[in-house]
């Protein structure tokens, strides 16, 4: 019994000794994207539509090429989700100054029975006033989610009803690529952030 | 003469039943040691990855798989990332028709990178799960002793259920 722990007992001690020496813990990072949202890679053309906006002419993602354009779903009665998406968008704009002028937000609704034109604007004017909204028929609004993968459900019923959607924000660039998604929950920062990028780029 | 006759095998006995006790007590200690080693380098050995990036691809075929009336299974209801380890996850469609994966719509040959930089729960809707939606529980980087060991069981069990094809749902 003596014998193995004269044995064993130096080759255990060098073992422990060394592991609990408490080396950090590491791991190299390879590849990392330059921009927080995620990236497509290869970026494709983001799919374009024509839609009724709450500026009173019709929104297309053409008629902003050659501006970063941020666009996102969701509709007026959201009580969290939009309003937050919103004004973290609003903050962002402010925080560029003059580079907010090449920036702009789309907001598509996925409730077109409550959000006409007017209510939009109504809407986005609290947040900034340079915000569009787009509506449109049932399935037209439809057929653009379709394009960008983008879930609306109603839940409820009554004039109380709610919309569960997809709270990412779609990141296009100046050439009209889909080059990002910014998922819900990040701040103005990382927003101005990507949106630094994608003006340099 | 008689005497002697008699104690001699008993004291061979003896040292026969000792040294194989003192091998069987060797053997144990040795394996003790083993165990206990084993454990401290998973506590405490720093943990490398290859990669940040966290793969989940859609194979070819998938669609027409799907179209075949086949349940094909490609994200689990909960993915699980480390901040500092695996924190990116990549989304790749190798099919050739454009599939919602996860947070987004990705076209054949296109892939979808979603960096994380904040441990929490996040929650996309998905068509794909019955549920309406896929989670993306983001942990804080495991500190050295429980935590590490704990991030390495989990990585060990994840990897063998998703190498023998069954769902890798982390419930916490």
């Amino acid at each position: 019994m003596r014998s193995s722990f004269v044995r064993l007992g130096p080759l255990a001690a060098l073992l422990l000794s060394f592991l609990f020496a408490g080396t950090p813990t590491t791991s190299v990072r390879a590849g990392a994207a330059p921009l927080l949202a995620g990236v497509f890679d290869p970026p494709r053309t983001a799919p374009d539509f024509s839609l009724p906006g709450s500026n009173g002419s019709e929104v297309s993602l053409a008629r902003y090429r050659g501006k970063v354009v941020l666009m996102t779903f969701g509709f007026t009665n959201c009580a969290a989700v939009c309003p937050t998406t919103l004004a973290t968008l609003a903050q962002a704009r402010s925080s560029l100054g003059k580079a907010a002028d090449a920036v702009q937000v789309i907001y598509v609704t996925v409730d077109p029975a409550r959000d006409d034109a007017a209510r939009m604007k109504e809407y986005l004017a609290a947040f900034d006033p340079s915000f569009i909204g787009a509506t449109g028929t049932p399935s037209a609004l439809a057929a653009v989610r379709q394009k960008y993968g983008v879930t609306a459900i109603k839940r409820g019923s009554g004039k109380d009803y709610a919309m569960v959607h997809t709270s990412s924000i779609f990141l296009i660039d100046r050439t009209g690529k889909l080059r990002a998604l910014m998922p819900f929950g990040h701040d103005a920062a990382d927003f101005v952030h990507d949106i630094t990028l994608l003006l340099a780029s | 003469m008689s005497i002697v006759d008699a104690t001699l095998p008993m004291n061979s006995l003896h040292a026969r039943r000792s040294a194989r006790g003192r091998r069987g007590r060797g053997v144990a200690i040795a394996l003790a040691l083993v165990i206990l080693g084993g454990t401290a380098w998973a506590s405490f050995a720093p943990i490398r990855l290859a990669s940040h990036n966290e793969l989940f691809e859609i194979p070819k075929g998938t669609f027409a798989r799907r179209m075949a009336g086949d349940k094909v299974e490609i994200l689990p209801q909960t993915i699980w990332l480390t901040l500092g380890l695996n924190d990116v996850l990549l989304l790749r469609n190798r099919d050739v028709v454009p599939h919602v994966f996860g947070p987004t719509l990705i076209m054949p040959g296109q892939s979808f990178s979603l960096p994380f930089a904040k441990a929490s729960t996040y929650s996309f809707a998905c068509t794909a799960h019955a549920s309406g939606q896929l989670l993306i529980d983001v942990e804080p980087f495991p500190a050295p002793g429980w935590e590490t060991l704990r991030w390495r069981l989990r990585r060990l069990t994840s990897t063998v259920w998703r190498l023998a094809g069954l769902p890798t749902t982390h419930e916490h």
